[in-house]
C-alpha cells in the first residue's frame, strides 16, 4: 500500500516535469482562473469597504427643546441606548455644540460676530445615532417620535430629528445594499464558473493526450487508483505552482500598483485611485496567510478534480 | 484454457466483424490466427482482454466468463495476460526500463523484484544497453522487443501478439517471432494475428483461418492459405 502510493506521487511528479509544455499550458490557465479568484475577493473587499464607509456616514440627529430637564434628556439617552438595533449614540451638550461651531468658523469674523449679536447659545442639545443596519433608521424614528419615548411628565424633549433630510438616501441605500450584494455574488459565481471550466477543459485536454497512455496501463493490469493517482498528483503540482504564481503577481499588484497607476495614467488618476489601491493593500497585507491559504487550497482542488474527472472518461476500458 | 463459445460481434452500424466464432486453446499452445485485414482476428483479441464485449456468445478463461468479471478481479485476470500490439503502445514519458518497471509495479512487485527483473527481461530481448533510452530513441524493431519485454515480464499465461511484425522488416520480423517462440518453450501459451505468410510458414504450428469474421480453418500443422 505505502510501496504504491510512493510510486503514485513519484510518477505524478515525474510526469508533471516530463510532460514541461503541457504543464506551462495548464499552469498557465490554472493561474489566471485563481487570479479572477483573487480580483473576486479584491473587488468584494473594496465594494464592502465603500459601502461601509457610505453607512458610516449615514445617521440621525436628535436635537432637544433648550427647556428640556437634564433628567429627561439622560432618561430618553439610555432608553435608546438599550435598543437593540442601535449601534452607537453621540451626545452632544449644547455647550458643546457651540464650541464645535466656533471652532469650525473660527477663521469667519463675520459669522463669529453675527453669534455674539445673539447674546445666549442657540445651539439645541443633540443625539446622534447610528443603527447597526441603514434599513432601521425608520423604526427607531417612528419609536423616537411616539410617546413612548416622552419623558415621564408626558412631554416630548425633542425639538426636532433630521431623518426627514437623510430619509431618501437612508431608504435607498437600504433597498440598495443587499441588490448591489447580491448581484456582486452572481456575478462571482459566474465567474468562477468559467474559470472553473476552462481549468477542467485544459486539464482534460492534456488527459486526452495520455489516453493511450492510460489503456495501456489498465491492460497491463494498474487498478484504477494506480492510473488516476499520478494524474492526480501531477493536478495538485499544477495548483500548487499557480498558487504560488498567483500570489506573487497579487502581491505585485498590491504593492506597485500606485506607481503603475502613475506611471500610465498619470498621477491624478493614482491619487483619485488612491482609495481603493489602499484599501486592497490594507486588506491583502493584513490578511496574506489566509489569502494564500485559500488560493493554494483552490488551485490544489482544482486541479486534483479536474484531473481525477477528466481520467475517469478513459477507465471504461 | 481459453474458449471462444458461438461468439458473434455486431457493431452499431450492423457490420458483423465476428460470426458465430467457436475454439478452444490448450495451456502452452502457440496459435497463430491468420487473416487478412478486417477477418476480426483483432477483435477476437480485443474480447479476450475484454476490451470489446461480444454481441451473442462468450469467451472463458479457466470456465470464468472474462466479460463478467467484477472490476478488481479484471485487473487481476490482465496481469496474467500480456499483450503486445502492432504500434507498440509503449508509454512515450517513460524509459524503456521504466516502461517494463511499470507493468511490473502495476501489479504490486516490489521493487527489489523491479530491480533484479527488469534489466534481466531487457537482456533477454537484446536491449540491455537502451533500457534508459525513451521510445523515441528507438526503432520500430527495438520498441517492439521492449514491448515483448513488458508483455513478458511478470511471466503471465498467455501472451497475445497483435499483428507484432506489422510494422517491421523481415529482419526485426524474424527475431520478434524467435523470441515469441522461445517465450511459448518456457511454457506460455501464445496467441499470435498476423497476415504475413512468411511469419506463418516460420512458425509452423497450429493455425486459425479468419475470412470475412467466420473461422474457415484451424490446421494443427498449417499455412498460410489465403
Amino acid at each position: 500500500m505505502i510501496t504504491n502510493l510512493n510510486r503514485i506521487v513519484k510518477t505524478g511528479f515525474v510526469n508533471f516535469w516530463r510532460n514541461g509544455f503541457l504543464s506551462l499550458a495548464a499552469i498557465i490557465v490554472l493561474t489566471l482562473c485563481l487570479l479572477s479568484f483573487g480580483a473576486i475577493m479584491f473587488a468584494d473587499v473594496f465594494g464592502r469597504t465603500m459601502l461601509k464607509q457610505v453607512e458610516d456616514k449615514v445617521n440621525i440627529t436628535v436635537y432637544f427643546t433648550p427647556t428640556a430637564q437634564d433628567s429627561d434628556v439622560t432618561s430618553f439617552v439610555n432608553t435608546i441606548n438599550k435598543l437593540p438595533e442601535v449601534a452607537s449614540t453621540t451626545f452632544i451638550s449644547s455647550d458643546q455644540a457651540l464650541v464645535n461651531f466656533q471652532t469650525k468658523w473660527q477663521n469667519n469674523s463675520l459669522i463669529l460676530n453675527s453669534l455674539n449679536e445673539i447674546g445666549n447659545n442657540p445651539f439645541p442639545a443633540a443625539l446622534i445615532i447610528k443603527t447597526k443596519l441603514p434599513s432601521e433608521y425608520a423604526g427607531l424614528v417612528n419609536f423616537i417620535q411616539s410617546p413612548a419615548a416622552e419623558s415621564a411628565s408626558g412631554t416630548s424633549v425633542i425639538e426636532s430629528v433630521n431623518y426627514g433630510e437623510n430619509q431618501v438616501l437612508i431608504d435607498r441605500l437600504g433597498r440598495l445594499i443587499p441588490d448591489v450584494e447580491g448581484a456582486g455574488a452572481i456575478v462571482a459565481i459566474l465567474l468562477v464558473l468559467v474559470a472553473v471550466i476552462m481549468t477542467f477543459n485544459t486539464i482534460r485536454l492534456i488527459i486526452y493526450s495520455s489516453r493511450d497512455e492510460i489503456s495501456v496501463m489498465r491492460l497491463v493490469g494498474a487498478s484504477h487508483a494506480y492510473v488516476r493517482g499520478p494524474f492526480v498528483i501531477s493536478g495538485i503540482m499544477y495548483g500548487l505552482v499557480s498558487g504560488i504564481l498567483t500570489i506573487f503577481i497579487m502581491a505585485a499588484i498590491v504593492f506597485w500598483s500606485g506607481a503603475i497607476i502613475a506611471h500610465f495614467a498619470g498621477l491624478q488618476v493614482a491619487n483619485d485611485l488612491a482609495s481603493v489601491t489602499s484599501v486592497v493593500s490594507v486588506y491583502f497585507i493584513s490578511n496574506i496567510g489566509e489569502i494564500s491559504g485559500i488560493i493554494l487550497l483552490a488551485g490544489c482542488l482544482l486541479g486534483a478534480l479536474s484531473s481525477y474527472l477528466a481520467v475517469k472518461r478513459y477507465l471504461r476500458v | 484454457m481459453i474458449y471462444y463459445d458461438k461468439v458473434t460481434k455486431i457493431h452499431a452500424d450492423g457490420t458483423k466483424t465476428i460470426d458465430e466464432v467457436s475454439f478452444a486453446v490448450e495451456p502452452k499452445e502457440f496459435v497463430t490466427i491468420v487473416g487478412q485485414s478486417g477477418a476480426g482476428k483483432t477483435t477476437l483479441m480485443r474480447m479476450l482482454i475484454a476490451e470489446e464485449r461480444p454481441t451473442t456468445g462468450t469467451v472463458f478463461f479457466e470456465s470464468h466468463n472474462v466479460h463478467k468479471f467484477r472490476r478488481h478481479d479484471m485487473t487481476k485476470y490482465r496481469r496474467r495476460i500480456g499483450m503486445v500490439f502492432q504500434d507498440y503502445r509503449l508509454i512515450p514519458n517513460k524509459t524503456a526500463y521504466e516502461n517494463i518497471a511499470f507493468a511490473m509495479e502495476a501489479s504490486g512487485r516490489s521493487a527489489a523484484e523491479v530491480a533484479a527483473d527488469v534489466p534481466h527481461v531487457l537482456e533477454l530481448v537484446d536491449l540491455g544497453k537502451k533500457m534508459w533510452n525513451f521510445p523515441r530513441e528507438l526503432s520500430g524493431g527495438e520498441q517492439q522487443r521492449v514491448a515483448i519485454a513488458r508483455a513478458i515480464v511478470n511471466q503471465p499465461d498467455i501472451v497475445i501478439a497483435d499483428e507484432p511484425t506489422g510494422n517491421l522488416d523481415p529482419e526485426n520480423t524474424y527475431d520478434i517471432i524467435k523470441i515469441l517462440q522461445k517465450v511459448n518453450e518456457l511454457g506460455t501459451t501464445v496467441l499470435l494475428t498476423t497476415h504475413n505468410k512468411g511469419v506463418v510458414d516460420a512458425i509452423g504450428g497450429r493455425v486459425i483461418t479468419m475470412e470475412k469474421g467466420k473461422l474457415v480453418r484451424d490446421d494443427k500443422k498449417g499455412g498460410y492459405i489465403l
